[in-house]
């Protein structure tokens, strides 16, 4: 019944789902929603410089993404602009410009939805290595920086004064970001990488009791909404980025519903307390 | 005289520069081993930036800030707001900058009185609740020096005295030095071995008096209070203009006020060493 294509894409997409899923949480808890976006929208640029020079393109985007993060860094910390101007600068700028260096290159034939909404059934054997050898970098370089990035984004003034460096830390996780723009730009489009990253995340917090839990939730959700959306795109003949991130949406939604809550919360309230029990 | 340890932490003319303006300036002072030295002066007079250059997250702009090397601290500061997005429970926010056992978070949360906590989110906590958690988890640390920005916000009086001697008793125990900022211009702990007033630069330091040994304290607070905190009487020699101007007591006036300047008596005068000694 599995194609090998199909059989491809699932192992493709679970591979970035897992990797997606730590690092958006860290997205989601230091609200750079609007950095994961400028990223991204710089990996077009990413794209039309790979086509312009014949290089590899993930590694293309990974330097351009690379390269805007460290922009960021120095314009916050020279300009007068706040970090939300800065960015939309940055993302709608090399935006533009990717467009603009694409539309010098006539000779290329290149498949526009597919940049922007990804092409996970075109995946091949060497994406498959490239992703999952990537992510697993990606996953170790995060376990290894893990104390001193969750402490910096809990107060780094903290985790400085006690002898980390938030700073190399922050750098890293930059870096990081770009790396993960770059694998799973082919798995569900420009557009939609910031979805891949926040929503399994943002699902976890339903459920989570700590940090770490939360990251190994938000990789198991992101996995399993990659399972369910391609096999919705093959079902109901939907492109299969974006059914990805209609099944990431269902779930959700799906821990929006009230009941499991309501009878949690109703074992932690002591007996004791009717005040409370009139309330709910 | 004893040959004195290393200090902990050492700030030599140590000042801070913002958009042309000076936080603080000329700021020389040491926490040694052991000892318990508390800031205090108004808003805005540089009390935290010190507190930051001591412990490094501020580089001094001039002078210079030492750590002794391999200094373990521990900071509590002044506010700390925990996103709520973060699911962090109190057990996993006391072991945020480095590992640390069961027994000894047990034992910090039972310190502070707030053991019962240990498994509560930490974006529920109350004020109070939350700066005894912050508390415990630098006390966890088993610090070299203890750095604490204003750790009695939010906590009422009673819990106030009882903390402060709980900073006392962390400080026999471990023998660290305590750098504390006091929330309080007038009122500091009985225990501090040595107050420096800030303001914009130190205007005067020395040993706490023993206070208030008057009839209205005690009623006020209690004998056992009078004998936990302490006022620390201290005249300054010049006075802050609204301009920013000094005018010293000979009744110059100058833009700066430096401990070297001409206007101020000799340091012996300045800096009281007697215990018990009310300047």
């Amino acid at each position: 019944m599995f194609d090998d294509f199909f059989m491809r894409a699932l192992i493709a997409g679970i591979g970035v789902a897992l990797v997606a899923g730590p690092l958006g949480c860290f997205i989601v808890w230091r609200r750079l929603a609007y950095f994961g976006d400028t990223l991204s929208h710089a990996a077009l640029l990413g794209v039309a410089l790979a086509f312009l020079f014949e290089v590899n393109i993930t590694a293309a985007v990974f330097a351009v993404s690379a390269c805007v993060s460290i922009a960021l860094l120095l314009l916050q910390r020279g300009a007068t602009l706040s970090a939300d101007a800065l960015l939309g600068l940055l993302a709608h700028a090399s935006l533009a410009l990717g467009m603009v260096v694409l539309a010098f290159l006539t000779w290329v034939r290149f498949d526009l939805m597919g940049l922007l909404f990804g092409d996970i059934l075109a995946v091949s054997k060497s994406d498959l290595a490239t992703i999952w050898l990537g992510g697993a970098v990606v996953l170790g370089i995060l376990a290894a920086i893990w104390r001193p990035l969750f402490a910096a984004t809990v107060n780094s003034e903290l985790a400085e004064a006690e002898g980390m460096n938030p700073a190399r830390a922050n750098i890293i996780f930059m870096l990081l970001m770009a790396a993960v723009i770059a694998i799973a730009m082919k798995i569900v489009g420009v557009l939609l990488i910031t979805a891949m990253l926040i929503i399994p995340a943002a699902t976890a917090r339903r459920f989570a009791a700590g940090p770490e839990q939360m990251a190994v939730l938000a990789a198991l959700i992101g996995a399993a909404s990659v399972v369910a959306g391609l096999f919705g795109s093959l079902e109901w003949d939907t492109p299969s980025g974006p059914s990805i991130v209609v099944a990431s949406l269902g779930f959700f939604l799906l821990s929006l519903v009230p009941t499991g809550r309501r009878l949690t919360r109703g074992r932690d309230r002591p007996a004791t307390e009717p005040r409370h029990g009139a309330k709910g | 005289m004893l040959k004195r340890p290393d200090p902990l932490v050492t700030l030599d003319g140590a000042g801070i520069c913002r958009d042309g303006r000076w936080l603080v300036r000329g700021v020389s002072c040491t926490v040694d081993p052991g000892e318990i030295v508390t800031l205090i002066g108004p808003n805005g007079s540089g009390k935290s930036t010190t507190a930051k250059m001591a412990l490094g997250i501020l580089k001094p702009d001039e002078g210079s800030a030492k750590r002794r090397d391999g200094l373990r601290i521990a900071y509590v500061p002044q506010s700390l707001a925990i996103d709520w997005t973060l699911p962090l429970a109190v057990d996993r926010f006391l072991r945020l900058t480095g590992p640390i056992g069961k027994a000894e978070a047990a034992d910090a949360l039972a310190a502070t009185g707030v053991r019962h906590l240990a498994r509560a989110e930490v974006r529920t906590l109350s004020g109070g609740e939350f700066q005894r958690v912050l508390l415990a988890r630098a006390i966890a640390r088993k610090p070299d020096l203890l750095v604490l920005d204003e750790p009695v916000q939010g906590v009422d009086f009673t819990g106030e005295i009882a903390l402060y001697e709980l900073i006392k008793s962390i400080r026999d125990r471990l023998n660290c030095g305590v750098l504390l900022i006091s929330h309080d211009l007038h009122v500091v702990m009985a225990a501090t071995d040595r107050v420096i007033c800030l303001n914009g630069h130190v205007c005067c330091s020395g040993t706490p008096t023993a206070v208030a040994s008057s009839a209205e304290y005690k009623a006020l607070f209690g004998a056992r209070a009078a004998s936990t905190l302490a006022v620390y009487e201290h005249s300054h020699d010049h006075t802050h203009l609204p301009d920013g101007r000094v005018q010293h007591a000979d009744g110059t006036i100058t833009n700066h006020c430096h401990p070297g300047d001409g206007h101020h008596p000799g340091p012996d005068a300045l800096h009281n060493k007697g215990d018990g000694d009310v300047r």
